[in-house]
Parts: C-alpha cells; sequence; structure tokens
C-alpha cells in the first residue's frame, strides 16, 4: 500500500532479518509491524528507563482498543492504512551520500530556489557533511551559551536520562496518551523529537530550531517535542526546516507539547513543506498532527504560526488551552493545497480561565484539484468570564476544480462571552493577473505575488529570516497551479 | 524602422468583429491620440496589443521593433517594451506599491541580463520618481491600488510607466475619473517621459486631456475603423463637431 512503499523500499534488506532482533539492539532495523515487542525493542534502543517503557506500552495496550477509532470525521479521503504494514523503528532512514551529484536533481532545484546555501543543501538531502562544516561548530558554540543561561535544548531521549523529573511531570500532560487515535499510536512508538526548557525569568535571546539538531539523529517519523516555558520566560521555537524535507517515510504522526507557567510566552513557528504526491496524487506524506498548549499560568501566552504547503493529506490543529487568567493564545495558518493534496487544519482555543482572549487568522489557498478546510472550534468555559475570541478565515480559489470550506464550531457557556467571526471567499481574477503580467511578470510570479499579498497578515508573524523563505516557497508550492 | 506598427488589424470577441482593419505607424518620438466615441472599439486595441485574452485577432498584424508582438505571451510583451496605463487599475491586496514595482522592474532586469536590483538603490530610485510626480512617500507602503483615489492610482500608473522605462506607452482613458488638478499633475508626468526614442498612443473620449499631453498625430475610430487623421487641431475639431458626422461616413 502507499502509505509504506517508500519506508519498504529503504529498508527492504531487513526483510531477510529474522531471528533475535529483540536482543540484537546493535541492529538499527526493526521488521515490520507494530507489537509489544517492537516497543519494547524502540525503548531498548534508546536505552529509556522502565518508566518509559511502562508509558509506551501502556499506550499501545490503549491503541490496540482504538483499533477501529481512527478520526473519520475530516473532509479527507484516503485509503484505510495498515498499521501492519508499516516500518516503526528504521535508523538511520538513509544511507548517507557520498556527495550532490547522487542527489534527486530536482529536489536541488527546490533548494536553489530556495535560495538554500550548499552546505545546508547537503545537510538537508542527507550528504555526508565534512568535518570542516561551519555551522556545525556553530550551534555547538550556541548550545554552549544556551546551557551557561539555563536554557534545556536536547533530543527528548536525551532528556529523558538527563531530565527525568521534567519529563514525567510534563510529558503527556497536554496532550494524554488517550487524546486521540493518532497521540496514542504517537505516546507508543515515537523515536525522537526536540525537548525545551526555558529557566524562570529568561528571555531566550535566540530562536530555537530543529536546524541545529539536523547533523544529530534522525527523527524519525513519530516526533514528540516538548517545550516548557517556566515563569517570566520567553521562547521562540521554530520547527521543520524551510527546505523540503523529503521524508521518505510516508506516514508521520508527530505530538508536540507546550507549556507556559505564569507570565511566560512561546512562539511556535512551523513551515511544513514534505513532499505533496504528483500532480496525480501519488505518493507524498500523511501527515497526522497534534499540537497542542497549554497556558497554565497567569498572563501567558502562546502562539502559533504555521505554513503548511507540503504533504498529502495534513491533519493538524494546534490548539490553545486557556486556563491561566488573562491567557492569550494566537493562531496563526496559511496553509496551501495544490493538485491532489487535502488539509483539514484550523485550531482549537479553550478558554478556561478570567479574561482568556484568543485569535486565529487563518488562510486556506487551494489549487488544483485540491481540497482545503479550515476546522476550528472556541470553546468559552462557565468560568472563563469576560473572554474574547477574535476568527477571520479567508479562502483563496485558483482555478475552478478545487475546493475551500470553512467549519467553524463556537460554544460558549457563559454570557460574557464575545466571540467574532469573519470569513471570505475568494478567486484570483484574470484582471489581477493580466495586470501583472503586464508589468511584465510571468504568470508563476504573478500568482506567487497575489497569493503572498494575500497571506500577508500571517507571513509576518514569522521570525524575519523564515518569511523570506517561506514567502518563495509560497510561490513554489503554486506553480503550474494557472493553466 | 517604425517604433510600432499595426497593420489592417481584424480583431473579433466571439462572433462580432470590434477592429475591422486598422493600420497605425508609431515612430520614435511620437504621440499619437485616439479619439472614438464609446463602444467603438478604443479599449479593445489596447487590450489587443497587450496581450489580454478573450481577443481573436482575424486578420492583421502588429510589430514592436520589427518583432511580431501576437507571437510572444502579455508578460513578454511587457518587458519587450509595450505598457498599458490602465483606465482602471486593478487592486492588489496585501501586496504593498514598492514590492510590486520592484517584482516588476526586476523581472524587466532578468529579462535584459541585468542583476536584480540592490534594495537601497531601488528606494532611491522610486523616491526620486514618486518626487517628480508630487506623489506622498508613504504611498509606495500601501498597498497598490487599494484604497487609492482615482488621482491616486494614475498617478501610480505613471510612476511604473517611469520606472518601467517602455518604449511604447498606451494611456486607456487615463483621464477618466480625474479632476482638473490630477489630469496635470498625471500629464506633467507624462509629458516628463517623451523621448525620442519612445512612443505613446494616447487614448481618449475627450479632447481636454489632449491640451496637456499634445499629441503629434489624431485618429479617429469610429465602428472599429479609422474613419480620419490629422494633426492636433483635428482634436478641437471633434470636441466642437462631435464625431456625428464620421458616423454617418462609417455606417
Amino acid at each position: 500500500m502507499a502509505v509504506t512503499r517508500e519506508t519498504a523500499a529503504t529498508v527492504k534488506e531487513i526483510e531477510q532479518y529474522k531471528y533475535g532482533f529483540v536482543t540484537d539492539i546493535e541492529s538499527d532495523k526493526a521488521p515490520k509491524g507494530l507489537s509489544e515487542d517492537i516497543i519494547r525493542f524502540i525503548s531498548a534502543k534508546k536505552n529509556e528507563p522502565d518508566w518509559m517503557l511502562e508509558g509506551r506500552l501502556k499506550a499501545y495496550r490503549h491503541w490496540l482498543t482504538q483499533a477501529d477509532e481512527e478520526p473519520a470525521w475530516a473532509k479527507l479521503h484516503y485509503p484505510k492504512i495498515d498499521y501492519q504494514d508499516a516500518y516503526y523503528y528504521a535508523a538511520p532512514k538513509q544511507a548517507k551520500l557520498a556527495s550532490l551529484d547522487e542527489v534527486d536533481p530536482k529536489l536541488l532545484e527546490t533548494y536553489k530556489k530556495l535560495g538554500i546555501p550548499l552546505l545546508e543543501q547537503q545537510m538537508l538531502a542527507g550528504v555526508a557533511v565534512d568535518a570542516v562544516f561551519d555551522s556545525v561548530s556553530v550551534a555547538t558554540t550556541y548550545k554552549k551559551k544556551l546551557e551557561e543561561m539555563g536554557v534545556i535544548f536536547m533530543p527528548i531521549s536525551e532528556a529523558v536520562h538527563k531530565h527525568p523529573e521534567l519529563v514525567k511531570k510534563y510529558l503527556g500532560s497536554v496532550v494524554p496518551y488517550t487524546d486521540n487515535f493518532f497521540a496514542t499510536l504517537n505516546a507508543a512508538v515515537f523515536t525522537d523529537g526536540s525537548f525545551v526548557y526555558i529557566p524562570k525569568g529568561l528571555r531566550c535571546p535566540m530562536e530555537l530550531s530543529t536546524y541545529f539538531r539536523i547533523n544529530e539523529k534522525n527523527t524519525g517519523q513519530f516526533e514528540r517535542t516538548l517545550i516548557i516555558a517556566d515563569e517570566g520566560s520567553y521562547v521562540s521555537y521554530l520547527e521543520g526546516c524551510t527546505a523540503p524535507q523529503r521524508d521518505e517515510n510516508q506516514l508521520h504522526a508527530a505530538v508536540v507539547e507546550l507549556v507556559a507557567l505564569d507570565d511566560a510566552e512561546i512562539k511556535y513557528s512551523t513551515v511544513q513543506n514534505w513532499y505533496p504526491g504528483d500532480a496525480q496524487g501519488k505518493g507524498g506524506i500523511y501527515n497526522f498532527v497534534t499540537k497542542r498548549a497549554a497556558c497554565r499560568g497567569r498572563n501567558s501566552k502562546v502562539m502559533w504560526t504555521q505554513v503548511e504547503t507540503g504533504s498529502a493529506i495534513t491533519w493538524k490543529y494546534p490548539s490553545c488551552i486557556l486556563q491561566g487568567d488573562n491567557s492569550t493564545g494566537e493562531f496563526y495558518s496559511v496553509a496551501i493545497t495544490n493538485n491532489r493534496q487535502q488539509a483539514d487544519t484550523g485550531t482549537k482555543m479553550i478558554h478556561l480561565g478570567r479574561n482568556t482572549k484568543s485569535k486565529i487568522i487563518s488562510k486556506g489557498i487551494s489549487a488544483g484539484h485540491a481540497d482545503n478546510t479550515y476546522r476550528g472550534l472556541v470553546r468559552i468555559g462557565a468560568k472563563a468570564d469576560n473572554a474574547r475570541n477574535y476568527t477571520q478565515c479567508d479562502s483563496l480559489l485558483i482555478g475552478s476544480t478545487c475546493g475551500a470550506h470553512t467549519v467553524p464550531y463556537i460554544e460558549t457557556k457563559n454570557p460574557t462571552a464575545h466571540t467574532e467571526h469573519e470569513a471570505t471567499t475568494s478567486k484570483i481574477s484574470e484582471d489581477q493577473l493580466f495586470y501583472c503580467m503586464q508589468r511584465g511578470m510571468t504568470q508563476e510570479e504573478a500568482v506567487s505575488l497575489i497569493v503572498n499579498g494575500f497571506c500577508k497578515e500571517v507571513l509576518q508573524t514569522l521570525p524575519m529570516e523564515f518569511a523570506v523563505e517561506a514567502q518563495k516557497l509560497v510561490g513554489i508550492s503554486l506553480e503550474g497551479s494557472v493553466g | 524602422m517604425a517604433l510600432l506598427e499595426i497593420k489592417n488589424l481584424h480583431v473579433s470577441v466571439g462572433n462580432r468583429e470590434i477592429l475591422k482593419g486598422i493600420s497605425l505607424t508609431l515612430d520614435g518620438g511620437e504621440v499619437h491620440a485616439i479619439m472614438g466615441p464609446n463602444g467603438t472599439g478604443k479599449s479593445t486595441l489596447s487590450n489587443v496589443i497587450a496581450g489580454r485574452d478573450g481577443y481573436d485577432v482575424t486578420q492583421g498584424e502588429v510589430l514592436l521593433d520589427g518583432r511580431d508582438v501576437f507571437a510572444m505571451e502579455a508578460d513578454e510583451r511587457a518587458r519587450a517594451g509595450i505598457f498599458l496605463a490602465f483606465q482602471y487599475p486593478v487592486e492588489i491586496p496585501g501586496v504593498s506599491t514598492s514590492s510590486f514595482l520592484k517584482t516588476a522592474l526586476n523581472a524587466k532586469r532578468r529579462a535584459e541580463g541585468k542583476p536584480e536590483i540592490d534594495a537601497m538603490e531601488f528606494l532611491k530610485l522610486v523616491k526620486s520618481r514618486t518626487k517628480a510626480l508630487g506623489m506622498a512617500d508613504d504611498m509606495i507602503k500601501r498597498a497598490l491600488n487599494v484604497g487609492f483615489s482615482g488621482g491616486e492610482k494614475k498617478r501610480a500608473e505613471v510612476l511604473q510607466m517611469s520606472l518601467l522605462e517602455p518604449r511604447v506607452a498606451i494611456l486607456d482613458e487615463t483621464d477618466s475619473g480625474l479632476d482638473i488638478d490630477a489630469l496635470k499633475v498625471v500629464s506633467d508626468g507624462v509629458n516628463a517621459l517623451r523621448r525620442a526614442d519612445r512612443a505613446f498612443l494616447v487614448i481618449t473620449h475627450y479632447q481636454r486631456l489632449l491640451d496637456y499631453i499634445v499629441p503629434d498625430h489624431v485618429h479617429v475610430l469610429v465602428n472599429g475603423r479609422i474613419a480620419a487623421s490629422g494633426g492636433k487641431e483635428l482634436a478641437l475639431e471633434l470636441e466642437a463637431e462631435g464625431y456625428a458626422k464620421y458616423q454617418g461616413a462609417a455606417a
């Protein structure tokens, strides 16, 4: 089946491996399928303490009871996934290539368009990089500085050993293992991800990015990220890469948990540009992601920004639970679907504390035969006096064979709540295209310019360097969308 | 060689023939005015030259510096030097005037094999041009044409023209929606761009504009044909007598 075809190719050799995989922890491969043995294998590979293994097994046993509970409410169509036909541990995912000459030229062309420096291209494409790689040492220098300030930033598998008290306290506290089908699966089999802790009162002086960890271990298809901002702290975290991560694994089910304590602020930015499949809808990543923030403290704030241009299927609702009084949640989203891509994405703003505020700005762009759905929930609890929400959902259609859908849910249990919802749907007009082309722009430049204008409100919330590349990405992902 | 040559141009929309054999030759340094009543094919002529979709050229050709214009896409024509100042400039929400200008300018530079313009250099260039056109500095920060007054829109068109330095500029009813002060500013802007190696095709309904942009040649377009051609005095005559006698003749 399509979901695992590429994975299968990359780890094909392990088919011959028939015995004793559980004890052979030197091996970097586990056979196909999901079982308690596989989970024990993963845990052993990570040299995890018993409490971690127990947590995984608990999740797995729960997942087994959920087998028929795969969410079907989203406006997404895909063949049923056979979870026993997938690989859950296969690291390294890709053999190191000797040079860029061995990389798919199409991929390199995209890198070039994005203006990614050559060394970075090599890292992204999984080329073995020489010892003289500046960024590695730069990253190390940064890490040292961060450590001195008390920032913990490391792979979560490392944090399990070095900071078990923090991991125990917070892992699963925002997204419990029982949360949903995909989150449960992730809790059972996650292989790695980032762990961040910002100490009290510290304004983290640099953007933290997974980029720093690229040269480290491959994170695998089930990432787990946990970020804790202690009282009065601030951090801006950039996820993924502006470059296309052509992940050869096709099923991707990540969980991200954010915790903001009193007066803390977390800004989390994502640019997701995984392989979307070809124009006929063949291949591409199935991206089922659970991202949630707990604004636990008074005056805490979480801001999600996402630019989703990749993946064949996107199922993703970065949310905020506004528990602390005066806490604020914001969600800024650009979702672009072209060809046969499908996205069902939005947010949930759960107001529990008093004077909590939320803002949702969603821009959906649909082209080709794609379907793009905004799905959002604003819930105001009975005790959330004076809660405020403002929601704006704009859809832009390119061509006449794509779809845009807006599905907002608003539930208020408190009479002092104020919620606002605005939605628009528009098309790129022939007049706009002709006007731009009459000024010498190619049709693709014109589309990119117009769509970037449409998304501006969201793109400008991204950190500067990121925003520039995101703008280019917007254009690239819509190439060929106008006939 | 003539800058722009229109030879026996026939254009239809659907089954209806709009232009029925237009021939015009524009040389460098010349300003040609095309006047005519509404619905006579004036805008069709400008759209066909600029390359808007929806028109069928059934006969004839248009040559820019001897090159076949109809063999080029709209954007290629623009980069080759055809500029259309729109009667109704289009709004582009979220795109600042300055980033629009920069994108357009860089498209042209790329076609000429030049590197993209440096940000500081660009800013300096735009500032000098906005100043000459009496435009407020902050206008280039606003989204293109969004919330612009009629006068601001037309000034923005002239600003684009001055940055893109076309070979042939077509002004499509540039005077529509302008009060007399704005008309003067826009006309001054256009006049400042007159050069020996550039030609203008000024399409207008009224003589008024031609008081400010003085043409070398005036053509009367009626029912898809050029009914008469003459010097600038022809415009005054039309203003006094109307199009009636040509409409009769053409019928």
